[in-house]
């Protein structure tokens, strides 16, 4: 587990790199650079020192004294990664992609983006490093995430419309990644998340990875220990990823990653591709994939829009393989209700995508023993979805 | 030596260049794919390349894009375009190569892909997401059941790379004519014949070009630089602008005509 993944990307048999030749050689450059700036202190420090002045990190780990109260079970704590600058954790994977674009000598970025965070946080580093900026985003998520459309815009990005299939985030994606192969000689791609080709999956876990090593040290000082379990939701995965895997080798600490049932697992409108997927092969990696038995991706459906993607990131495909993070399940309906639940007892207003972790934690913490504690990734704050609230109200 | 190996063989004898014709099968349907086959042959075209639909095909421009989700849209799967083949097989003696992406490959079983892919008479594959890197799980099946395991060159491939594709490729090398997915640039020949060159230094295996040829006087031009040219989404284009009239055929063919006399 601790030296996965191998040098061709794998994570067992998820992961690598499945793409084609014209972005080989970029992708091979990226492992390259990534490689040399892992290894060299002025890129930790320089990557440091912008999470903290510019991103406002570390973030706090908040206890949730009333929620944990409402639920009489075991104490919650939220890791207030909404509170980073820009509203989400996608900044710390877009602070570090843009410090090794700047080095490798790149000017121009794009990315791919779903509920616009991504996007948001893409744009945010452009304007910062003096970038040129294109985020690819299908129609339904500008329609239904247009707070975040307008603040890319003013954050002086380009927001390219995507049409194909749903127009939701694997549209996005794939319209990216053709982008790309046109531009890829003078173009950096910030992928969003620990999917993609390698060495995406295991750098951007390594951007992610902050979150955890932050819980860790936190939950030890109010605590005195580890927590016992660890709840995020998992789009592609990297909020997720990023609050598991400074503890992956601590056997005791239970992990849970939270996929979208959307109009639930017995209807076809849904995003859970561990849940209900089968191993394929998409966007440069194998791994769980909502698809059909013709090996044709299936469209994903969540109302959380950063979670409305048909694959997962490899890393998670391994982890629900062998069993070290369990997988389970959030409906629309839930993840509202989940909403509405933080937004009053706290004061703190999630994320969509982020109200699938709260639901979770909120259907088990009851039952737990009130010494235990559960650390919720609250990875983004919830006013980008406003809009569609009010809509299912 | 296959099918593949043969034509350019013959090809070369008669001082020749190859006209690859791509198509997406199911497009708009299969029954008018066959007849178009064998209409394309009759017309000059000497290798087919038969595309399998995929839902994501991000290595492509629109206008595969769009033939991928009708042919998807009429139930075309990789079953469907095997039994195609097949049937195919039992009038022509055409090379085939089936182009697409893994991920329908995968879902059908790699083992039994190459079987069944042999038995019906697929000469050839290029999976255009699976590089040297990520192949060996398809081809020990493909190579074992005899099949032609088509390798890209990009213009992005440095020497390095190309020399390690080349140790592996075999039937021909498509050398990838621009930056960009299919059909969305128009190849600019100076720079082809540049890289062409310096693949033939490495190599004796026949080079097809494609990804945006789509003139005859392209198709003369690339023609007089590697030893077959590709031509996908210009007659893709055509089949999809002329899908509801009786003379489909005979207007793709009149086109590939046209293109295979400035071949020379
Ligand atoms: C707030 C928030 N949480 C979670 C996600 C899902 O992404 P990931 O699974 O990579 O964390 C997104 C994606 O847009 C998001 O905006």
């Amino acid at each position: 587990m601790n030296n996965l993944p191998d040098p061709y990307g794998h994570f067992d048999i998820f992961g690598g790199r499945y793409a084609a030749e014209t972005l080989m050689p970029a992708l091979l450059e990226l492992e390259v650079a990534y490689g040399k700036a892992k290894k060299d202190k002025s890129f930790a420090k320089e990557f440091d020192w912008y999470r903290r002045e510019y991103a406002g990190r570390p973030t706090p780990l908040y206890f949730a004294r009333r929620m944990t109260k409402a639920l009489g079970g075991a104490k919650i704590y939220l890791k207030r990664e909404d509170l980073n600058h820009t509203g989400s954790h996608k900044i710390n994977n877009t602070l570090g992609q843009a410090l090794l674009a700047r080095r490798m000598g790149k000017k121009k970025v794009i990315a791919e983006t779903g509920a616009g965070q991504h996007g948001v946080a893409t744009a945010t580093v452009a304007a910062l490093f003096g970038m040129e900026c294109k985020i690819f985003m299908g129609e339904e998520d500008i329609r239904r995430q247009e707070p975040n459309v307008f603040r890319m815009k003013i954050l002086g990005a380009e927001v390219v419309p995507v049409k194909s299939g749903t127009a939701t985030l694997k549209d996005a994606m794939n319209e990216a990644m053709r982008y790309w192969v046109g531009s890829v000689r003078d173009t950096f791609y910030i992928i969003g998340t620990t999917a993609g080709p390698h060495p995406y999956p295991v750098m951007v876990r390594n951007f992610q990875s902050v979150i955890g090593l932050e819980i860790k040290k936190q939950i030890h000082k109010t605590e005195g220990r580890n927590p016992d379990m660890l709840v995020a939701c998992v789009g592609g995965g990297s909020n997720a990823m990023g609050t598991f895997y400074a503890f992956r080798n601590e056997k005791k600490v239970a992990m849970l990653g939270v996929e979208a049932a959307g109009l639930g697992m017995n209807t076809k409108e849904h995003s859970a591709s561990i849940s209900g997927g089968k191993v394929g092969v998409l966007h440069g990696n194998k791994t769980y994939l909502l698809q059909d038995e013709h090996g044709q991706v299936r469209d994903a459906y969540s109302i959380a829009a950063g979670l409305d993607y048909p694959g997962v990131g490899p890393e998670h495909s391994y982890f629900a393989k062998t069993g070290r993070a369990t997988y389970v399940t959030v409906t629309d309906k839930e993840a509202i209700e989940a909403f509405s639940f933080l937004s009053k007892q706290e004061g703190i207003i999630p994320a969509l995508e982020s109200s699938h972790a709260i639901a979770y934690a909120m259907k088990i913490a009851p039952a737990m023993k009130k010494n235990k504690i559960i650390v919720i990734c609250l990875s983004g704050r919830g006013d980008k979805d406003a809009q569609t609230i009010i809509e299912t109200m | 030596m296959g099918r593949i190996g043969l034509k350019f063989e013959s090809l070369r004898a008669r001082n020749e260049k190859a006209l690859i014709v791509y198509l997406t099968a199911g497009d708009p349907s299969l029954d008018a794919t066959k007849k178009l086959i064998l209409g394309l042959e009759n017309s000059g075209v000497d290798i087919l390349e038969i595309g399998v639909p995929f839902s994501d095909p991000t290595a492509d421009g629109p206008v595969i894009q769009a033939a991928s989700q009708r042919a998807l849209k009429t139930g075309t799967t990789l079953h469907g375009v095997l039994n195609l083949v097949a049937d195919i097989r039992r009038v022509s003696e055409i090379p085939i190569v089936l182009f697409g992406y893994f991920n329908p490959i995968f879902a059908y079983g790699v083992d039994q892909f190459a079987k069944t892919a042999k038995q019906a008479g697929v000469d050839g594959v290029l999976v255009v997401d699976l590089p040297p890197e990520e192949a060996s799980e398809l081809r020990i099946h493909t190579d074992a059941a005899g099949l032609d395991f088509i390798a890209l060159v990009a213009p992005t491939t440095g020497k390095g790379r190309l020399k390690t594709i080349l140790k592996s490729a075999t039937g021909f090398l498509y050398y990838i004519s621009i930056t960009g997915v299919t059909g969305t640039a128009a190849p600019k020949a100076a720079d082809i014949a540049r890289e062409v060159g310096n693949i033939r230094k490495l190599t004796g295996m026949p080079i097809a070009v494609g990804f945006g040829i789509s003139t005859a006087a392209q198709a003369q031009e690339i023609g007089g630089i590697a030893d077959g040219i590709v031509i996908g989404s210009a007659v893709v284009k055509l089949i999809d602008e002329n899908r509801d009239s009786d003379d489909l055929k005979e207007i793709v063919c009149e086109y590939i005509n046209k293109i295979k006399k400035s071949l020379g």
